[in-house]
């Protein structure tokens, strides 16, 4: 889910700056708070959180084999994380795996940073622990066991859910795309539901493995057995049942209209109005009679360059856009040329050496 | 998975690059704090071009490329690890052409839609954002980079969070790929952990590395720790060193303001 650079706009790039900066300052006043409670916790929790992040680095490396797939699925690193440090330290731990792999490997851009961190770390260490993890631990009738693979699995589903969602919002709101914001949410969610229910289950397999040998690295797990249960099972449930009607009802009633959900964006519906969402005009569609509208429909889809007239201003946009073309062709061989030197020059100095 | 280590390729991949940051060059030189504002300038004014300007964008080449040569750092090892993401910048650009029809230009007889155009700009800055990035990283080693960051006042927490980790990533990438080597060595032609497997063989390395996390705290604390890492040891960033980063920035803001391609061509086509 990392978003490359390329996929945002310095405006909405700056905006999730500052949501998730704004994050971490709470997170970081919330750790302060504690460890001034606990003097003995301050020091000793940064080796903690290094490691586990460094954990979770390397956990998202491993491939976990899916039966009867043949494909292969990876760990929830914000669950993870929030499981066994808590969420305010979760969420900085996740910020440092993902400023390196954006550093280091590429993963997401550096200007994208707010936003996956917003995308990845917010939703998986606050969303999915507030809502999921913690109401489900909290109850009592369960097993730890079931508790912590329902509380991983749904958790996960939920946050790669809310994850999904922002990344489609904010490629959106870039405009770096013309993919209709329907089709592109059509197009992720459904994805993101399946890498969520895979990634849940692996990390509830590790946590069912870390309560079962060390149940004292799962603080919510202990605090349930202890205390009173603050949250009902039933209530969470009721949560997640209605987060789900009202999503799944909205986007059914997106697609309803239509069985193809791209190309209902593409040329719109009759209730709504053809011309409606991309401002396509129907009848340059050809939409006389099913069968031409079905042809037109596949020879539209299927033809990269329709041979549209020209507007006006041809001459000028011609001229412009050929001179902009050559003056690109130089730039390109200039700097090929500029590559080309150098790496010259660094042969023939090695060569002295 | 017997033969594919993404592990093992990982911890060889964070070596290299190190060893890249530890050489020297004028770029190498350059104090860090400039370096990063000048990448995070750079990738800004990169994104800030509209999707049509394929042509104005297409200057921006020139700062990586010389970037690139003044550091003696090959490109192609940078173009090797953008495989991953632009894949992904790909699959978002790819559906522009579909979308946007109308032909922008015509080259010669064929016309070039506004969603072509599109497309090879948000793939463009896809490369450009990457090999900047890439470039200070590859310049700057992560100590140095954290050092700016808290120049910045970046909380200290977090930039020493950031290292620690840094340096406890190289450890366990060894440790997941010595389990994967054996694993796989004990389940040939298997891709990948098989379920029954999930939960211990993370799990065990989640124990013993935080076993280890105990060990290490406590021999921080021997040698001294205090709860932060000593910050800067007052190493001031050089007049020189900014001016000639205040260059480099009103050449970048220079390129984002004129199409100087198409002026090129211009007087080219003109003369």
């Amino acid at each position: 889910m990392h978003m490359a650079d390329a996929l945002i706009s310095p405006a909405v790039g700056a905006a999730m700056y500052a949501a998730s900066a704004a994050t971490a300052g709470i997170s970081i006043y919330r750790l302060r708070r504690e460890d001034s409670l606990r003097p003995g916790l301050t020091s000793k929790r940064l080796p903690t959180m290094a490691v586990a992040s460094a954990l979770v680095f390397a956990g998202q490396m491993v491939n976990y084999s899916i039966p009867g797939t043949g494909s292969s699925g990876h760990l929830c690193g914000g669950l993870l994380l929030t499981a066994l440090l808590g969420p305010w330290a979760g969420f900085l731990s996740m910020a440092a795996v993902l400023i390196i792999q954006c550093l280091f490997f590429a993963d997401g851009g550096l200007l994208a940073l707010g936003a996956n961190l917003w995308n990845m770390a917010f939703y998986g260490c606050f969303a999915g622990y507030y809502l999921v993890y913690r109401p489900i631990m909290g109850s009592k009738r369960l097993r730890p066991a079931v508790k912590l693979t329902l509380a991983s699995v749904l958790g996960c589903v939920l946050s790669l859910q809310l994850g999904a969602f922002s990344v489609v919002i904010e490629t959106s709101l870039s405009g770096v795309t013309e993919l209709p914001f329907e089709a592109f949410l059509a197009l992720m969610q459904p994805i993101h539901l399946a890498i969520g229910a895979v990634e849940g289950l692996i990390t509830a397999a590790v946590l069912v493995f870390v309560y079962n040998a060390r149940p004292e690295l799962l603080p919510d797990v202990q605090s349930s057995e202890g205390g009173p249960g603050r949250f009902s099972l039933r209530g969470t449930l009721a949560v997640l049942a209605i987060a789900a009607l009202v999503t799944g009802g909205g986007l059914s009633l997106l697609a309803s209209s239509s069985p193809d959900g791209l190309e209902w964006s593409l040329f719109g519906n009759s209730e709504g109005g053809y011309s409606e969402n991309l401002g396509l005009n129907e009848d340059s569609y050809g939409i006389e009679s099913p069968a031409s509208k079905a042809a037109g429909g596949i020879q539209e889809k299927t033809a990269f360059l329709p041979d549209y007239g020209f507007s006006d201003g041809s001459a000028e946009a011609l001229g412009t856009s050929v001179s902009g073309i050559l003056g690109a062709a130089m730039v390109g061989a200039l700097a090929g040329l500029v590559c080309l030197c150098g790496s010259l020059l660094r042969r023939r100095g090695a060569g002295r050496k | 998975m017997s033969r594919f280590d993404p592990t093992g390729e990982a911890g060889l991949s964070l070596r290299m690059v190190e060893e890249l940051a530890a050489a020297d060059s004028l770029l190498h030189r350059l104090s860090p704090l400039p370096k990063l504002l000048l990448t995070v300038l750079y990738i800004a004014l990169t994104l800030s071009f509209p999707k049509y300007a394929l042509s104005a964008l297409s200057v921006m080449a020139l700062f990586p490329a010389f970037g690139y040569q003044l550091a003696g750092i090959s490109p192609a090892v940078c173009f090797r690890r953008m495989r991953f993401i632009l894949p992904l910048v790909c699959a978002v650009g790819i559906f522009n052409p579909f979308f946007d029809r109308d032909p922008l230009f015509f080259l010669g007889n064929f016309p070039v839609s506004g969603g072509i155009v599109s497309m090879l700009t948000l793939l463009l800055k896809g490369v450009f954002a990457l090999t900047a990035a890439f470039l200070l990283i590859a310049t700057t080693p992560l100590e140095d980079l954290c050092r700016a960051l808290r120049r910045l006042h970046c909380p200290r927490i977090l930039v020493s969070l950031l290292l620690l980790t840094f340096r406890y990533i190289t450890v366990l990438l060894e440790e997941a790929s010595l389990m994967t080597q054996a694993y796989s060595l004990r389940a040939p032609g298997q891709r990948g952990v098989h379920i029954s497997a999930w939960g211990s063989f993370l799990g065990q390395l989640l124990l013993r590395s935080m076993d280890r996390a105990e060990s290490l705290f406590d021999s921080m604390l021997m040698r001294g720790f205090t709860g932060e890492f000593p910050g800067d040891s007052g190493s001031g960033t050089p007049p020189a060193a900014w001016a000639a980063a205040l260059i480099c920035a009103v050449m970048m803001a220079l390129a984002r303001m004129y199409d100087i391609p198409a002026m090129l061509g211009g007087i080219i086509l003109g003369g």
